[in-house]
């Protein structure tokens, strides 16, 4: 173990301890122990063989991408390079043209069955796809090939995971996510917009360490990440508890911090972590809500770029952990005691066999007075 | 001017001991709820806020000490000198009936020491039957003292005093007939209030006064009846029944009215379904319509009507008829909504428990001790 | 009894009994008060946040409910002497679709619906319970309360509320944030649970607008985009606008329900199913009084019988003293 780590320090030139923080802070966002960060340190300081990656571009703005540079553990975009073998990737790839293209079916021919797809983007499907090719093949060819080997595919953003932005109507291009021109094959679906880095990161390195993805939810978000509504863990909640808004922005409790709902703030129905590990690693509350924004819903299908910006979200609460009364609970209805039955019986009994004595005795005296 | 006397012999037997056993636990539950208030003791709810100390306290309480009443309007209204002799012990019955259905108010009553607002005037609410019951109840209680003040006048031979009173007793015996004639039909008006918490079957609405007082005469005359049995086996008195024959047939014409009115309301308002529905209601009216007529059926017959067990008996199915129909209509069948509930607590029996302990050692010590019974025969 | 006299006391008491009917129903129902304010709840718009019942304890410093298991937010149950407003949930089966009575769920509110012709008021023998002549608003008042608690039973929601777990309790209910002492309406403002709703689903204001506000609604169908005010229907702090996901069923309750009442609700389900009793238009207090009124009209029938009663107890007494 010892000899892997130095080898690991002199292939990615980071201390081993920086590294340890590292695999650690990775093994926290999945929520895993940390004997389970040692297993992942380990399983990136002596790969196997490091797998291959390969990275498609559909219709976007590269926000994922840029938002993968801007991750601020140390050293990050080197230790990826380093970790998996990055083969292909339209904004990195220091060569371009026809002979990246080759590369990229070369490697994909050669590591078929082990190589990890990621899609970022859109995919227009509209007239056959044309509207997006690149080297003279759509976008949907592209994906498709590129899937039918992958051992693992990741939809990162929003646009990868059911078009984003420009699914939203009209929709000239016909733009869906990877699932859609994907039947049959899991698309583990990284949303947001941009996504958080560290969820893909989590998802990549429980494949690596484990051979398998994390759990997903019912739109194949992993579970560790999206499982909870923001409105839960928002550091604004008690405002919206105890009814204190923000009405406007800039008003007096716009300052102060109030929940942002009535400015349409997305999170009572929106699914993700952000409140919990918020975003680019500056810390103190850095992430829309926490900097006077409402959130908008990016990583919610049929919330983000589809409802207007500033409606009322639709509080999804209702739903366990939540609890309301019903219509028939009550407070303090005590049920029927034994002892009490028994209490109330004998009271009862009483008041009968006081007159069955009576009459036993009535009946005495009547035929003493006869005889 | 009476022939009662004062029974004599020992206060402390065996009956007594155990009433005094059962009304000191029940004291210990009263204190329980006046330091840790109601909740710590009864099960009243937001829903029953009325539990047993309401009921049977004071609805059925105050039916059960009817028997003054009922003998006061036979004895001075129809003229039916002849039973005089009973109307000592009933009025005391009454009157330990009557004020412990007061002392059973106000342990009810949550907020005790504001008690006297409602002899004020200005806080009256003339539109309340809570107002006529309580300032009628109050009243009734003085006047029940004032009736039976001779017996105690006579003990302590005060004569002069008692010739004075009695020249103004029948104001008295007037107000002690039309006080209870106005309450006790005012609690069957408390359930119209109450709308559609009481089931169909008991509410009859306009019909409620009605019914409330001729069932509580009826426990009144019925009450009598048992009284008298009970006192005759307990003290060794001469046999009443001839008397007790005729309260009887008083009690038959009663039922059979209230029995008319009472099938005929279910019967106009279409009201029939719920009586056979098989539902909890449905067997509780019909136990509540058999104990009304079993009375009916047994006393129809002047034979049945002098033999002294199935007057007794007539007379205690009577009372626990009029009693459940109190029960099934406050409390058995009230329904304020789903998910309310409401079953008595221990604590809440015993404090019941007790008070009615403390109204049956009061009634054999003043017997006692008061010229109340009659130790030669009459009839 | 011979047949004659059982003839005779059984025609009384029918003809007696006849007689209460027919006039019994002489006062009719309490009308609006003049300047009656409610609120307008619409189950609708509700999003279950409980803003109002936290603003409502907040207001009117009620202590939370502790039911000593945990619980770290005040999660009553129910009315109660603690709480005065609470919001509950009907579900059904799956409890996913809002405001569906299938499978679905929706929000209702719980406080007092500030009846036209309130039971409680009509029951209470101290006047602790009163009307205000103006708003409408049925406000308690402890200092004349003797606890016998006939409001509670008189009121068909179930809304006046005693302390059962003090020795020295008190009745509590909703007073419209108009209570001495904070009399948030008499100094123009409205009540906390309407100030504070996000979504404008307790509107606060007049009855009568809030009567044409619901109306309104009633017109709308499932699809059409409306604008909902929030906080005050006369000076709206502000509106949103929502698609309606459900129709509204057809129906104001408290538009006549036992004589209305000033806080009207509004759903997509039906109000049974929300909670609400089996009312009918007529109003309990007025049969009530009626009763009572028939009976006891300026005590002229008692006064009429005790006359009666004194002439005929004093010549039989007389009789039976001169036997003896």
């Amino acid at each position: 173990m010892q000899g892997d780590f130095d080898a690991l320090e002199k292939r990615l030139g980071i201390s081993r301890r920086d590294f340890l923080k590292y695999c650690t802070g990775i093994a926290a966002t999945l929520g895993l122990s940390t004997s389970e960060a040692i297993a992942m340190a380990e399983a990136v300081a002596k790969p196997k063989k490091r797998p291959v990656v390969i990275w498609l571009h559909g219709q976007e703005c590269t926000g994922p991408t840029e938002t993968m540079l801007r991750s601020e553990h140390p050293t990050l975009e080197r230790l990826i390079l380093e970790m998996v073998s990055l083969e292909y990737h339209q904004t990195l790839d220091a060569g371009a043209g026809h002979q990246v293209e080759h590369l990229k079916e070369l490697s994909m021919k050669e590591n078929a069955g082990k190589y990890l797809l990621v899609v970022e983007g859109s995919i227009p499907t509209r007239d056959g796809g044309v509207y997006c090719k690149i080297a003279g093949k759509t976008m949907l060819a592209h994906t498709v090939e590129a899937a039918e080997n992958a051992a693992a595919i990741i939809a990162f953003g929003s646009c990868a995971s059911w078009g984003g932005v420009q699914s939203s109507g009209p929709n000239p291009t016909g733009a869906v996510g990877a699932q859609a021109v994907l039947p049959g094959k899991t698309v583990v679906n990284i949303p947001g917009c941009p996504p958080n880095p560290y969820n893909f990161l989590a998802t990549v390195m429980h494949f690596l360490t484990f051979g398998t993805l994390p759990e997903l939810d019912s739109q194949n978000r992993p579970k560790f990440a999206y499982g909870r509504l923001i409105h839960e863990n928002c550091e604004r909640r008690p405002h919206f508890d105890a009814g204190r808004f923000a009405k406007e922005f800039g008003d007096e409790g716009h300052k102060k911090g109030y929940c942002l709902y009535k400015l349409g703030c997305k999170g009572p129905e929106t699914y993700s972590n952000c409140p919990a590990v918020e975003f680019n690693d500056v810390g103190g509350g850095t992430w829309p809500v926490g900097v006077g924004h409402p959130c908008f819903g990016c990583t919610e299908q049929g919330v983000g770029f589809t409802k207007p910006l500033f409606s009322l979200a639709e509080v999804q609460t209702h739903t366990p952990p939540n609890a309301f009364p019903s219509i028939a609970q009550r407070e303090d209805t005590p049920g029927m005691s034994a002892g009490a039955a028994a209490v109330a019986g004998a009271a009862v009994g009483a008041a009968v066999g006081a007159a069955a004595v009576v009459s036993t005795r009535l009946g005495k005296s009547d035929s003493d007075s006869e005889t | 001017m009476s022939h009662a006397k004062p029974l004599g012999g020992s206060i402390f037997t065996p009956a007594f001991m155990l009433c005094l056993v059962l009304f000191v636990i029940g004291m210990y539950f009263l204190g329980v709820r006046f330091t840790d208030g109601m909740g710590a003791v009864a099960n009243i709810n937001g829903g029953f806020p009325w539990g047993i100390w309401v009921v049977y306290d004071v609805v059925i309480g105050t039916a059960l000490a009817c028997g003054g009443y009922a003998l006061a309007i036979t004895i001075y209204v129809f003229n039916k000198g002849q039973y005089h002799p009973l109307m000592r012990a009933a009025l005391l019955a009454s009157l330990l009936g009557y004020a412990l259905g007061g002392v059973g108010a106000f342990i009810d009553m949550g907020r005790y020491w504001q008690f006297y607002n409602l002899l004020l005037p200005w806080h009256m609410n003339f539109n309340a039957v809570m107002l006529e019951v309580g300032l009628c109840v109050t009243t009734y209680i003085l006047v029940l003292v004032i009736e039976f003040a001779p017996a105690f006048l006579e003990r302590i031979g005060a004569h002069g005093v008692l010739k004075i009173l009695n020249k103004m007793l029948f104001i008295f015996i007037a107000l002690g007939i039309l006080l209870p004639t106005m309450h006790q039909s005012s609690l069957g008006s408390f359930l119209i209030a109450m709308g559609y918490k009481v089931a169909p079957l008991w509410q009859t609405v306009h019909f409620q006064p009605l019914l409330a007082l001729l069932t509580a005469l009826t426990m009144g005359f019925s009450i009598v009846i048992f009284e008298a049995s009970a006192s005759q086996v307990a003290f060794d008195l001469p046999d009443e029944t001839s008397l007790l024959s005729k309260i009887g047939k008083i009690i038959v014409g009663l039922l059979l009215v209230y029995l008319v009115v009472r099938f005929g309301e279910i019967i106009l308002n279409g009201k029939v379904g719920y009586i056979f529905a098989g539902d909890k209601n449905s067997l509780l009216f019909l136990l509540e319509t058999l104990l009304f007529i079993f009375p009916v059926v047994a006393l129809l017959s002047q034979k049945m009507r002098q033999n002294s067990r199935v007057l007794l008996w007539a007379a205690v199915s009577m009372l626990f008829a009029g009693s459940l129909y109190r029960f099934n209509a406050f409390l058995f069948t009230y329904d304020p909504g789903p998910g309310y509930s409401y079953f008595p607590s221990v604590g809440e029996v015993m404090v019941t428990v007790g008070i009615v302990a403390f109204e049956i050692m009061a009634y054999m010590v003043m017997v006692k001790m008061l010229p109340v019974l009659h130790k030669e025969a009459h009839a | 009894m011979d047949r004659r006299t059982f003839l005779k006391t059984a025609g009384a008491g029918v003809a007696g009994a006849a007689c209460i009917s027919t006039v019994a129903d002489a006062r009719p129902n309490l009308e609006p008060a003049p300047e009656a304010v409610g609120m307008l709840y619409d189950s609708t718009l509700c999003v279950g946040c409980k803003a109002c019942v936290t603003a409502c304890k907040e207001v009117n410093d009620m202590t939370p409910v502790d039911r000593g298991d945990g619980h770290i937010y005040d999660s009553a149950l129910d009315l109660s002497g603690d709480t005065l407003n609470v919001i509950k949930v009907y579900s059904d089966g799956t409890a996913a679709v809002k405001d569906s009575e299938e499978n679905g769920f929706a929000f209702e509110k719980r406080s007092c619906m500030h009846c036209v012709d309130p039971g409680c008021v009509s029951v209470c023998p101290v006047t602790a319970m009163r009307r205000d002549p103006l708003t409408g608003i049925v406000t308690h008042h402890p200092d004349a309360c003797i606890g016998c608690r006939t409001c509670m039973v008189g009121c068909p929601y179930n809304v006046p509320q005693f302390e059962y777990d003090n020795a020295f309790g008190r009745i509590h209910k909703c007073q419209m944030c108009n209570q001495e002492g904070l009399e948030r309406i008499n100094k123009g403002g409205m009540t906390a649970c309407a100030e504070v709703c996000p979504t404008g689903a307790t509107l606060f204001g007049p009855r009568s607008m809030l009567m044409e506000e619901a109306k309104r609604r009633m017109e709308l169908k499932s699809g059409d985009n409306y604008n909902f005010p929030r906080g005050d229907i006369s000076k709206p702090e502000s509106y949103h606008e929502k698609e309606l996901e459900a129709d509204y069923q057809n129906h104001i309750w408290g538009e006549k329900e036992a004589g209305g009442t000033n806080v009207l609700h509004i759903s997509a389900i039906a109000f049974d199913k929300l909670g609400m009793p089996p009312l009918e238009d007529r109003s309990y207090a007025s049969v009530s009084e009626g009763v009572q009124h028939t009976l006891y009209k300026y005590m002229a029938l008692p006064a009429a019988a005790m006359a009666g009663l004194t002439y005929v107890v004093k010549r039989n007494k007389d009789n039976h003293d001169g036997e003896e």
